[in-house]
């Protein structure tokens, strides 16, 4: 079965087809974001956001890149939440609209199922269960995935996702927003045993995160060391204390969970899995605890179309499908996925 | 009253600020938050929202710009900080969520320039070494009987 997949949620255009039989025929990515870092990183506008735009030439480019015609294609899957509304009706009626054309059935896929779902894309694969940490701009989530549609959420963020505190903590030092990977940079140069940072929500039990104190905590040791003569090596010193609380917290979790639920097999997706000190924690994970981890290639952790095309696949097989009618879900849980 | 100025030592205190206004807005309130990044913007909200009968997390709406609340009256939380133009305000489909009665706390605002509705108040959130200065500002008629009513409430 090979389907066209639609991701249309926030800033990126994502476009691919992926076949059953064959795997990823083709893929088209237009970011905003990439095209503004280019610049020095602006704020990536959403009037900018013009899917409409892309969308179109994005298909276009995939259906020759894999030598393909609209009669090739089995179904349409399109990302049907959560988003900014007005991103995904653009995904949704286009997707709704060309697989009415080409006579193939459409169907809605949850955004965070692509998520969970498209390291089984990777070499080796995960099997199920596996727990997976998805940590990003917008998300911090420890998740049981038993199966297709089988989901529980374990803990979550109860206030800012992990990428977000790096990226306004990093404002608070005066690096450019979005600056998470700038922090990162800075942190290398900073001494370690310097500053120690809490661990949120550590030392209660549960399964949840919290970011937001963290941040305020970064402020405060700034402001309280304003007559430093070294402000460099100072903000290099927060940042290293940051990272560490950070990191150190995420790996915390993801062991209590692997602990709580017996599974041996970690899962780690989305923007922030790509930063050094949380892949290197893993590491000493895996070998602590004689677990496996796996990662999807980096272009796979962020928005794509694959993993709507990919999941939206999954589910068409099992002969899912949308009738003529189409609607989007802004705000939809994971667990009231089916 | 126009003006009322509170000293905040602590987040519980500003939950409790967040509580106290929430207790005050039965009929709808447009609520519009400024202040830097780390002064307590979203921890007033939680204790505000949370006050109006929400029982689970209150999430940064940073990432999403928005966070939608089914209570009575609605709770709409909103944190502009990701706009880069007040006109992409459009594409939230804002009118969407003016229905009467609403509940607003808007993060940000000067984001959102024009393109927003006058509030009934607005908090101005300062730091004050580890404490907060939170001034607030009347903007409406209702805006001015609630700041009448909380500076006569018994303190907390």
């Amino acid at each position: 079965m090979n389907v066209l997949g639609i991701e249309t949620s926030c800033d990126e255009t994502g476009i691919a087809l992926y076949d059953n039989d064959k795997g990823v025929l083709a893929e088209a990515l237009y970011s905003q974001i990439a095209t503004h870092a280019e610049y020095g990183g602006v704020v990536p506008e959403l009037a900018s956001r013009d899917h409409i735009r892309k969308l179109s030439p994005l298909i276009t480019q995939v259906l020759k890149d894999s030598g393909c015609t609209p009669v090739d294609i089995d179904g349409v899957a399109y990302t049907q939440g959560p988003g900014l509304v007005g991103a995904l009706l653009t995904g949704a009626a286009l997707a709704r609209s060309l697989a009415w054309s080409w006579d193939v059935p459409a169907l809605g896929v949850h955004h965070m199922e692509g998520h969970l779902l498209v390291p089984m894309l990777e070499d080796p694969a995960p099997e199920f269960p596996f727990i997976s940490l998805l940590v990003s701009g917008g998300h911090t989530q420890l998740i049981q995935v038993d199966g297709l549609g089988k989901y529980q959420i374990l803990g979550e963020s109860v206030d800012d996702a992990a990428g977000e505190a790096f990226d306004k903590t990093a404002k608070l030092l005066g690096l450019d927003y979005p600056g998470g990977p700038a922090l990162s940079a800075l942190a290398r140069q900073g001494n370690p045993e310097r500053f120690t940072f809490p661990r949120p929500m550590t030392k209660r039990p549960g399964l949840d995160f919290s970011f937001s104190g963290l941040k305020t905590f970064a402020l405060t040791t700034w402001q309280q060391h304003q007559d430093d003569n070294d402000r460099e090596q100072l903000k290099a010193d927060i940042a290293k204390a940051f990272e560490i609380a950070v990191v150190e917290t995420l790996l915390f979790k993801c062991k209590r969970a692997l602990k709580q639920t017996g599974l041996k097999r970690l899962v780690i997706a989305g923007g922030v899995s790509a930063n050094q000190g949380l892949r290197d924690g893993l590491t000493r994970l895996q070998n602590e605890l004689g677990i496996e981890v796996f990662s999807p290639r980096p272009a796979r952790c962020t928005d794509n179309g694959i993993m709507i095309a990919y999941a939206g696949c999954l589910r068409l097989q099992r002969g899912e499908s949308n009738d003529l009618n189409f609607q989007v879900r802004p705000r939809w849980s994971l667990e009231n996925i089916n | 009253m126009k003006t009322l100025h509170r000293h905040i030592e602590d987040s519980e205190q500003m939950l409790a600020l967040g509580q106290q206004l929430a207790q005050r807005a039965n009929q709808g309130l447009l609520i519009y938050l400024y202040g830097d990044l780390g002064t307590g913007k979203t921890t007033f909200s939680r204790g505000f929202i949370q006050a109006r009968g929400h029982q689970g997390k209150v999430k940064s709406p940073t990432y999403t710009l928005v966070e939608q609340y089914e209570l009575s009256p609605a709770v709409y939380h909103f944190d502009l900080y990701r706009l880069a133009d007040p006109e992409e305000l459009d594409y939230l489909g804002l009118a969407d969520y003016l229905t009467p009665p609403v509940i607003w706390l808007v993060e940000w605002p000067e984001q959102g320039g024009d393109f927003l509705p006058q509030p009934d108040l607005s908090l101005h959130i300062s730091h004050q070494g580890t404490a907060r200065d939170v001034r607030l500002q009347a903007q409406s008629d209702k805006g001015q009987k609630l700041l009448t009513e909380l500076a006569n409430a018994p303190s907390t």
